[in-house]
């Protein structure tokens, strides 16, 4: 099989699964006959999702925990300004410059 | 009195659109960086242009490109399994893609984490559909335009730890999750799961690690749903209920 082939099916099959989780979400959620206790619980795993990516995005790098500081410490500065009711944009940008500027000087 | 709240409407859909721009900008770079190490790695310049556009899931986009030169089938499996989470996510936000069956196909392809969180913390079912298109749009269109530019400028492009992008996406999150944090069930099962995920990470394999984090959601369980004591008081029927 040449590599154009190999490199083709890959990138289709990656497509072809991720959009069958996707619009099986999707399309599952209206045929899904759920208690109300249940359905209550479908947002709090979202968030618990989205939190565990954060958490690895922050702690772990590569399959390992992750030891640097610069990024736990922009993040740290992200979530307290959001805490304060910042706006999202000033969020986004203080945790990024505050990484960067400790990464300049030096921080890992 | 419906003016204001409209006035109020169309500035709070600015700031949404800011938003998705601030987002949506941020992915850009991101999606630059994947393009040049797709080209870097000895892909063709048309595979992470394809790939960009027809899987678009940046986590597994990554993994995927530096698997496929050593074993296809890890990388297709590998690339899955990260995205196997967006499963939760149709379940959770799919109210929030459409009514009709071709906006749910459609929009089902702009089912990813900021667009799910974006529009997890809309509680207005009407602004929540409109926060999940607004992010997913720009961010398919400057994670597009990113990894087309990536690809082109190749090693010209730097790593974006060195802008700390790498702590404005988690921090982008967190802040979206916070409202939803507010409430004690809730922000159990995320430590929870953060905890979970973490911790499991050296032990298994991409992907992994937060899935089995919905195991955290049985922490939610273990919270008693707070009794609105007030509504309880005020109506001494419900006890009897």
């Amino acid at each position: 099989m040449s590599t154009t082939t190999t490199t083709l099916l890959v990138i289709f099959g990656l497509a072809a699964g991720t959009y069958a989780f996707r619009v099986a979400g999707v399309l599952l959620r209206d045929r899904l006959v759920l208690p109300e206790r249940l359905r209550h619980l479908l947002p709090i795993a979202a968030t618990t999702l989205l939190a565990a990516l954060v958490a690895t995005a922050v702690f772990t790098e590569s399959g390992r925990v992750a030891l640097g500081l610069a990024r736990p410490v922009g993040v740290l500065v992200g979530a307290v300004l959001a805490w304060r009711r910042a706006p999202f944009v000033l969020v986004v940008v203080a945790a990024a410059a505050t990484a960067a500027l400790l990464r300049l000087a030096g921080l890992p | 009195m419906g003016s204001t709240e409209r006035a109020d409407g169309a500035v709070r859909d600015t700031a949404l659109l800011r938003d998705a721009l601030a987002i949506g900008a941020a992915a850009g770079v991101i999606g630059l960086s994947f393009g040049a190490i797709a080209v870097a790695g000895g892909l063709p310049l048309w595979a992470p242009v394809l790939m960009s556009l027809v899987v678009f899931a940046g986590g597994s986009q990554f993994l995927a490109v530096a698997f496929v030169a050593a074993s296809p089938v890890a990388a297709v499996l590998g690339g899955i399994l990260v995205n196997a989470r967006h499963l939760p996510f149709g379940l959770a936000v799919g109210g929030s893609v459409g009514d009709t069956l071709g906006a749910r196909l459609l929009g089902s392809h702009l089912l990813i984490d900021e667009s799910t969180a974006f529009a997890l913390a809309q509680r207005d079912p009407a602004r929540s559909r409109r926060a999940f298109w607004a992010v997913g749009i720009a961010i398919f269109l400057t994670w597009n335009i990113g990894t087309v530019a990536g690809a082109l400028l190749g090693g010209a492009v730097g790593d974006p730890a060195v802008y700390g992008l790498d702590a404005a996406f988690p921090a982008g999150l967190l802040a979206l999750l916070m409202a939803s944090l507010k409430d004690r069930p809730t922000r159990y099962a995320a430590l929870a799961g953060a905890a979970i995920a973490v911790l499991t990470t050296p032990l298994l394999p991409a992907g992994l690690p937060v899935l089995v984090a919905l195991a955290g959601v049985g922490a939610a369980l273990l919270v008693p749903t707070p009794r609105p004591r007030t509504a309880a008081a005020a109506d001494p029927e419900r006890e009897t209920v």
